[in-house]
């Protein structure tokens, strides 16, 4: 059985524009060139049920059909270095790396995985150090024009996730090449000897010049764009090329890691760069654990780890170009693309204010850094554990099964590359699947349902993004009396937590409406438009778990991981933080005593419940998905009213892995009162205050019973005493 | 290791009449075995018509798309949820699961 899939895809870029600016669309479709229909429209609500989804269409020129055509992906990293010069001529030379292959052989289509050099298939044509299909050292060169090109192995496959040297001396003139495979000591003992195999194929003129590689082959030219083959999976570490014991290049990995250029340290200069963000700042054949920080130990850091599913900009061209309309409202805008045959597709992007224009007095800032976080997010498609931790059955629809048949479209980073190592890059310059206002009730999705409520509450509201924040810091900020972020505000560059800060310093007003946020420490790579990077360092709930010796982030040096493991756990400036995960069913909060306090009556008007949020679109409750605690010993403000908590969590919440120092049983929420949300409130010495809700499930309670209702009351009151500018007393 | 006892059809029901927790620790027990690693981490909901139709799929290792089942549709989670319980209760204990 199939089911039919989108057939038209697309990017935005940039993500976030002001009233006046272009954004371009890149648009490709699948299966062959077809007609699309586009229109630009605003989301208001997601596809909650019958009636739910709701857009406010934003008349523009690019409205209507348009012809589309594929536009391929070439996903693989690799290093190219185009001197195509510099490898021609070459008679006699040796070509030598330290090598840690991570999938050998490649399952379930074994196919060749290049080391280094200029081979070019569809020449076929150019010299190669590769391993074969079955993982053994090889050698290929050839001339082109048609003849057999020569090849050599040593027939002994290598063994993953083990360093070996590699080694090919060449004498393309006699007509020979000498292979050895030396498999380097380690910790582990291994059975495994050096290999080295001479083989003969008869004289040889010197193959043609072409771009030299480190990881892949070149496949061809497709419509003007380079096409890629033979993607290696690990790590290359010291590659050079000799002519007679000569250098020809001698490439230092360990240099100008935070970027894309590779540093030739032979006197020729013949520098590279990397292609499609292959992680940098990875341990070497030589890392001995007394450095953990790259920087401090560059001679241990020589290596770049390659995979052949690694993606940074799809590259696609422009099929759309929009100039947002003037006096277009600032919003979550989406291009809907449809195609004959198959769902929608949407390509969200964000208008912003103008950038000196009239603002509202409320903010959403879209939690963009998540959602590009969670970008292609495909492991519940594939065989795990998540059935256990979600409690039901994984969920996904058609546009989810995308990824599954496109895996050139990478994946989020809560996915482990072909080879089982983290994935720690993301780029939004590439078709996401699932940043939409359908399917999977998650991140902008659910967020989408307090925009919803945003518009019953007659309240304005401008949208402001992640990318934003970081890029300008509480300058984006400080314009408005209160800032709401979204359910999800889960990872975060220190320039987003610090413009937070410095806005509530400012006397700003935050609402934090949501669980599990300011969570994970990430980078925006200053070289590497589009990217994100996270190292799931040290601790904390991973969807899998960073290399050892791998914590730092090679495009700023920063240490990866928790905030709570860095000194600014989410506690401090949000009064709660991650305690719990269950995604069955979610439950409700019951009022606290201090829910009496004067500081906050303002909040309670007209809410006479004890139990806030026993309904909800998202799993039946205001409490769940993901939950936050109040803590003091975390940085909770010990001045915090926590006005309410929740109780009766299923067995599928578990307290989170950083909250037990030892296993314990009973850590599950139907015997643990640690698994719990917390309401609460506090003030800032500036006059500003925090509210949070501790919980991802609370925005969805928002629109029960057409917005009346206890949770959408309460949040309505807090949201018009944060906008009232009465400075708030510390007490 | 616990194993499921399948006289206690009780459990079933337990979870046929609330698939989404809470449930009792008599019920967890089994559904930790069901979903768990030696049995059935395979399994997948395919939403085919939103809000209205469901369908099961297996996962398939090495990257490949999990291959769906046409037969049977459901129209509702809840539906979906018994029967892949059934399914895997009589896989695991190989007794009729009839409540």
């Amino acid at each position: 059985m199939s089911v039919p899939m989108p057939r038209v895809l697309g990017y935005a870029d940039p993500l976030s524009v002001a009233p006046g600016e272009t954004v371009r669309f890149m648009v490709g479709t699948l299966d062959g060139p077809r007609r699309y229909r586009a229109e630009v429209v605003r989301l208001v609500c997601g596809d909650t049920g019958p009636g739910g989804l709701k857009t406010v269409r934003l008349p523009t020129p690019i409205d209507g059909e348009h012809q589309g055509t594929p536009q391929p992906i070439d996903a693989g990293s690799y290093v190219i270095v185009e001197r195509p010069e510099a490898f021609a001529d070459l008679t006699r030379f040796t070509l030598e790396a330290i090598i840690q292959p991570t999938r050998v052989p490649v399952r379930p289509a074994p196919r060749p995985q290049m080391i280094m050099g200029t081979w070019a298939e569809d020449a076929r044509a150019g010299f190669a150090l590769l391993l074969d299909e079955a993982g053994a050292l090889a050698f290929l060169a050839g001339a082109g024009g048609g003849r057999e090109p020569a090849r050599a192995s040593t027939a002994a496959p290598l063994t993953a996730r083990r360093w070996y040297r590699v080694r090919a001396d060449v004498d393309l003139a006699a007509g020979a090449v000498t292979l050895s495979q030396t498999p380097l000591v380690e910790h582990t003992p291994s059975a495994e000897r050096p290999v080295t195999v001479t083989a003969r194929f008869g004289p040889m003129a010197p193959t043609p010049g072409g771009a030299f590689f480190l990881a892949a082959a070149r496949r061809g030219m497709e419509d003007g764009r380079l096409r890629t083959m033979w993607h290696f999976n690990g790590k290359i570490d010291r590659p050079r090329v000799a002519e007679d014991e000569r250098p020809v290049a001698v490439w230092d990995l360990a240099a100008d890691v935070a970027g894309d250029r590779v540093t030739d340290r032979s006197p020729h200069a013949r520098h590279g760069r990397t292609v499609n963000a292959p992680k940098r700042a990875v341990t070497g054949h030589n890392w001995d654990g007394s450095e953990m920080d790259w920087r401090r130990a560059p001679e241990q850091y020589g290596a770049i780890h390659f995979h052949d599913d690694d993606l940074h900009d799809a590259g696609w061209r422009p099929g759309l170009t929009l100039t947002v309309p003037a006096d277009t409202r600032s919003g979550v805008y989406a291009l809907r693309l449809e195609a004959e045959g198959g769902p929608e597709f949407w390509v969200v992007f964000y208008v912003r204010p103008p950038r000196n224009g009239p603002r509202a007095r409320a903010a959403f800032l879209a939690s963009t850094a998540t959602y590009l976080a969670y970008s292609n997010y495909r492991a519940r498609m594939r065989p795990g554990a998540a059935e256990l931790f979600i409690g039901a059955l994984p969920m996904v629809d058609a546009t989810d099964l995308l990824l599954m048949h496109h895996p050139e479209l990478g994946g989020s980073t809560y996915d482990t590359h072909s080879d089982g190592s983290g994935v720690c890059h993301v780029s939004r310059l590439r078709p996401i699947v699932n940043t939409r206002p359908t399917g999977w009730l998650w991140n902008l999705f659910l967020d989408l349902c307090l925009l919803d409520w945003l518009e019953a509450e007659g309240e304005p509201y401008d949208v402001v993004t992640d990318d934003d924040l970081h890029a300008e810091g509480t300058g984006l900020l400080a314009p408005y009396a209160v800032v709401l972020t979204g359910c999800h505000p889960e990872y975060y560059s220190r320039e987003m937590l610090d413009a937070l800060e410095g806005y509530l310093g400012g006397g700003g007003r935050l609402m934090y409406m949501g669980g599990n946020g300011f969570y994970w420490r990430v980078s925006y790579p200053p070289a590497h438009r589009g990217l994100l990077e996270v190292r799931r360092a040290e601790d904390g709930t991973r969807a899998w778990v960073e290399s050892v010796g791998e914590y730092y982030h090679s495009s700023t040096g920063e240490y990866g991981g928790l905030w709570r493991r860095q000194g600014r756990p989410p506690n401090m400036l949000a009064g709660v933080g991650f305690v719990a995960q269950g995604f069955d069913r979610s439950s409700y909060y019951r009022r606290t005593a201090a829910s009496r306090d004067p500081r906050v009556a303002f909040m309670f008007q007209g809410v006479a419940d004890e139990m806030l949020g026993d309904f909800g679109l998202a799993y039946g409750g205001a409490a769940g998905l993901e939950l936050d605690a109040f803590n003091p010993s975390l940085g909770s403000p010990t001045h915090a009213l926590v006005v309410a908590t929740s109780e009766e969590h299923s067995n599928a919440f578990q307290l989170v892995n950083e909250e037990m120092n030892v296993s314990f049983a009973g850590a599950d929420g139907r015997f643990s009162s640690a698994v719990r949300a917390d309401l609460v409130f506090f003030e800032h010495p500036a006059g500003g205050a925090v509210f949070s809700t501790g919980s991802i499930a609370y925005v969805g309670s928002l629109a029960h019973k057409g917005h009346d209702n206890n949770i959408a009351r309460l949040t309505g009151n807090v949201l018009r005493r944060f906008l009232d500018p009465t400075p708030f007393v510390m007490p | 290791m616990f194993t499921i006892d399948p006289r206690r059809t009780d459990l079933a029901l337990e979870f046929k009449r609330r698939p989404f927790g809470p449930h009792s620790p008599e019920l967890q027990a089994v559904l930790n075995v069901l979903r768990g690693s030696r049995h059935c981490q395979n399994l997948l909901l395919v939403c085919t018509r939103p809000h209205a139709e469901w369908v099961l799929a297996e996962k398939q290792p090495d990257g490949l798309p999990p291959r769906l089942f046409s037969d049977p549709v459901f129209g509702s989670r809840e539906e979906a949820e018994w029967h892949a319980f059934r399914l895997r209760w009589e896989a695991v204990t190989g007794a009729k699961l009839t409540v």
